[in-house]
């Protein structure tokens, strides 16, 4: 069933009013400072997370991929090898936990919601002109429409940078509420693509916006602009939805995507989740990881902790 | 705010070898490049964190102290003074490169002996104690230029007197200008934090410091006045509390001793309305439970702004509860052991007097070990300026929070202490940061940041809390004859 829009407390509900209330509100909200923000990041991925520890953030991390290809040359054949790897990522251990979703293009999710079904692996698909967002509204409307109608559990969708940084966030605002209706039962993912934000006060701000237009999730990058996620923007992130929830009652999820490539640096992400966000995001409802090469490696540092020993990059299925 | 949904995500133990910290059952003191025995009381070094014995550690008497100097002196006399800076040079950048080789041994043995935990001592205590060599190495051949006109002299033998809470640190901030300057060196680590000093004289050897260049004495208090009031110093440099600087700056008076001291403090944080909130809390926090709290600029005041206080004090002690307190060597440790066993007492009689005047005491729900010296990190709110947790150092991870309307309340409030140390200033208004800097009467003062420690920095205090700066061009002035 559609979730009705979320009832919010009366300060954030005038946010939204026009235009100008919605800039005083995003204005008004505390600075970020890039020095301490870095800082700290830098501080908290000294954490050495080891043995048991190291084995649960694995498995968590696995259970937390949007296994995604968004490529031009994508077809149905890689999907239908991706999905199999989604549900059993690693077949010699059957205990390995399948991944959260298959992330693709609209005009793959029908394919892949095929050869997901029954899985419990969800599809996602992206949407609204991905990744630049340059359409009309009626465009990226259908897309999601598309997206949803071929079976899509989660649309991923980019705002409208253009838009936001040329201060029309009642513009960003409207086109994500609009999403969100045409999304129905399928769960939002709102991408900032932080790489073209240029500063931490934006990411706040657009975070903000997207919790207050309907996102049930905030997420960094497409995955095609430098930088994608890091390590800052992702604890900066963290804390706007633990701010929100403090606000609101209400428990929204974050996703960095793009550039997380290894074991290392899953568990830093982690560890940013358990000490920014709280224990309760350490969960796929609240906290997914974008990446295509993450769960390989993530599968091998899985065998070695079982093992003892490491095997090697033959030993995983490679995604082409 | 409460969890519903748990993880079983409790970090494994994460230890650091305690092997690496090479620890030897007895230390003996180093004069005149040899390692000798001490004929005065001997010490003994305990782990804070578990109350073992380390280590027995030879203690100086004043027959000692007499012979230390005498090196020095001799040293000063027949080799350091007349040698160029640029092999002066060479061998402080032998000893700083010396400091990295061996940075996990001294870091390691640090948190063994201090308490400290090994993240800290990895991260700042042995990085930074190697950056004041490098950076001092680098002045050694260009004193002309330091501004205190063509070629400077040195003044002789520095007697230096360190305390605990940063004992490696705290030598290279003495040990690294004096030699630069071309001084030789007496210096006394403090009582119960002797171990990386004699491990660092064991780097002198290493390093070829010809010998008399720097002696390490090992002893108490009563060590640390003989070595003051030699008349064979020709300055002295100490590290420590007010108390016992002012009983040097007497004993002192009327000789022709140069003098610098740095002393205790209470620095004030204000955090205005309009600051990072999120940064800000971090800076609180690193300010009040660095290193336990054992920091002499600690940021053990904080003065926030009434419209932000409720706010600003729920993030902080969310925030603070996620410390993880406990065994020093893990290196997830946020929070390590109090140094002894006397100063937890101290701390603990301090933070009873906060409740007794009527201040509002929260501690972090934190586990603590059954064993060692521990205390949970603790915010006093609702403090007022008379009360002896807003005026006095406590020294250990106890912080006081007072809320202010104006930036001019804020101000005289901040400055309304016999110290003056460092200060804080929490805002997003670059205008608001410069007003309010030229008025805190503080030697060093941060802005948007917290215990930022670099050898091109000027440290010291206002009043009580000193004189004399250390690191930067200002501070080569305590060791010239300028």
């Amino acid at each position: 069933m559609p979730t009705p829009p979320p009832a919010l407390p009366g300060d954030l509900a005038e946010a939204t009013r026009d235009d100008s209330t919605l800039k005083r509100f995003l204005h008004g909200l505390p600075g970020v400072d890039r020095v301490g923000l870095e800082q700290r990041a830098a501080d908290l991925a000294t954490r050495s997370i080891k043995k048991d520890s190291k084995l649960w953030a694995i498995d968590t991390a696995i259970g937390m991929i949007d296994l995604t290809t968004l490529e031009g040359a994508d077809t149905a054949g890689k999907i239908g090898a991706l999905a199999a790897k989604a549900r059993r990522p690693d077949p010699d251990r059957p205990d390995t936990p399948p991944v959260a979703a298959l992330c693709v293009y609209p005009d793959l999710a029908a394919t892949a919601a095929e050869a997901l079904n029954g899985s419990g692996v969800g599809v996602a698909s992206v949407a609204t002109a991905f990744p630049a967002g340059r359409s009309s509204s009626r465009v990226k409307l259908a897309e999601v429409e598309l997206a949803v109608s071929a079976g899509a559990d989660e649309v991923d969708v980019v705002i409208d940078r253009g838009a936001f940084l040329a201060g029309r966030y009642g513009q960003v605002h409207d086109e994500i509420r609009e999403v969100k209706a045409a999304c129905g039962r399928a769960h939002l993912k709102v991408i900032l693509e932080t790489g073209e934000l240029a500063t931490y006060d934006n990411v706040r701000r657009a975070c903000w916006l997207a919790l207050l237009a309907g996102a049930d999730f905030v997420k960094t990058s497409t995955g095609k602009v430098s930088p994608a996620a890091t390590l800052p923007v992702t604890h900066l992130m963290l804390g706007a939805v633990r701010d929100w929830r403090d606000r609101t009652g209400l428990s929204r999820g974050v996703k960095p995507a793009g550039g997380i490539r290894t074991t290392k640096d899953a568990v830093r992400y982690l560890v940013a989740v358990h000490e920014v966000a709280g224990r309760q995001w350490l969960s796929p409802e609240l906290f997914r990881f974008g990446a295509s090469g993450l769960l390989n490696d993530l599968l091998m540092q899985r065998r070695t902790q079982l093992d003892g020993h490491y095997s090697g990059p033959d030993y995983v299925a490679v995604d082409q | 705010m409460t969890e519903s949904i748990t993880s079983p995500w409790d970090y494994a133990p994460a230890p650091e070898s305690r092997d690496v910290a090479g620890l030897r059952p007895s230390y003996r003191m180093f004069v005149d490049g040899e390692f000798v025995d001490g004929s005065g009381q001997s010490l003994t070094s305990v782990n804070p964190a578990t109350e073992e014995t380390l280590a027995e550690v030879a203690g100086a008497s004043a027959a000692d102290v007499d012979r230390a100097v005498t090196a020095a002196r001799a040293a000063f006399e027949s080799t350091w003074a007349t040698m160029p800076g640029s092999e002066r040079a060479k061998y402080l950048f032998r000893i700083a490169r010396l400091i990295q080789e061996r940075g996990r041994e001294l870091a390691v043995l640090e948190t063994l002996d201090n308490g400290k935990p090994v993240k800290e001592s990895r991260d700042t205590d042995v990085p930074t104690a190697a950056a004041h060599f490098f950076h001092h190495a680098g002045w050694a051949d260009k004193l002309d230029h330091a501004g205190y006109g063509a070629n400077p002299r040195p003044l002789g033998v520095a007697g230096q007197v360190i305390p605990w809470n940063f004992p490696l640190l705290m030598l290279a901030w003495k040990i690294a200008p004096a030699l630069a300057c071309g001084n030789t060196v007496v210096l006394k680590p403090a009582e119960t934090t002797p171990l990386t000093a004699l491990v660092f004289a064991e780097i002198c050897q290493q390093a070829g410091l010809p010998a008399g260049v720097v002696n390490i004495l090992p002893g108490a208090g009563d060590i640390g006045a003989e070595l003051v009031a030699h008349p064979g110093v020709d300055k002295v440099a100490f590290t420590g509390s007010t108390e016992v600087g002012k009983s040097i700056q007497h004993r002192l008076a009327g000789t022709a001793t140069r003098l610098t001291l740095e002393l205790g403090g209470k620095a004030a944080n204000i955090v205005f309305d309009d600051a990072p909130l999120d940064q800000a809390v971090e800076g609180v926090v690193n300010g009040g439970f660095f290193n336990q709290g054992h920091v002499c600029c600690a940021g053990s005041r904080l003065l926030v702004q009434e419209s932000i206080a409720e706010e600003l004090l729920d993030r902080l002690r969310t925030r603070v509860s996620a410390l993880r307190v406990g065994d020093p060597l893990d290196k997830n440790t946020d929070v390590g052991a109090i140094n002894s066993a006397e100063q937890l007492s101290r701390i603990t009689e301090l933070a009873d007097t906060g409740e007794a005047e009527g201040a509002r005491r929260w501690t972090s729900p934190c586990p603590l070990p059954s064993q060692g010296y521990f205390f949970a990190p603790t915010v006093f709110s609702e403090v007022h300026q008379s009360m002896r947790v807003a005026g006095e150092e406590v020294f250990g991870p106890v912080l006081s929070v007072l809320t202010f309307r104006t930036p001019e309340e804020a101000v005289t409030k901040a400055n309304n202490t016999p110290y003056g140390l460092s200060a804080g200033i929490w805002t997003e208004k670059g205008s608001r940061i410069l007003w309010a800097a030229q008025r805190v009467r503080a030697g060093v003062v941060w802005a948007n940041t917290f215990n930022r420690f670099d050898p091109t920095a000027p440290f010291g205090g206002y009043q009580e809390s000193g004189f004399g700066r250390e690191g930067g061009r200002a501070g080569l002035e305590a060791y010239l004859d300028v």
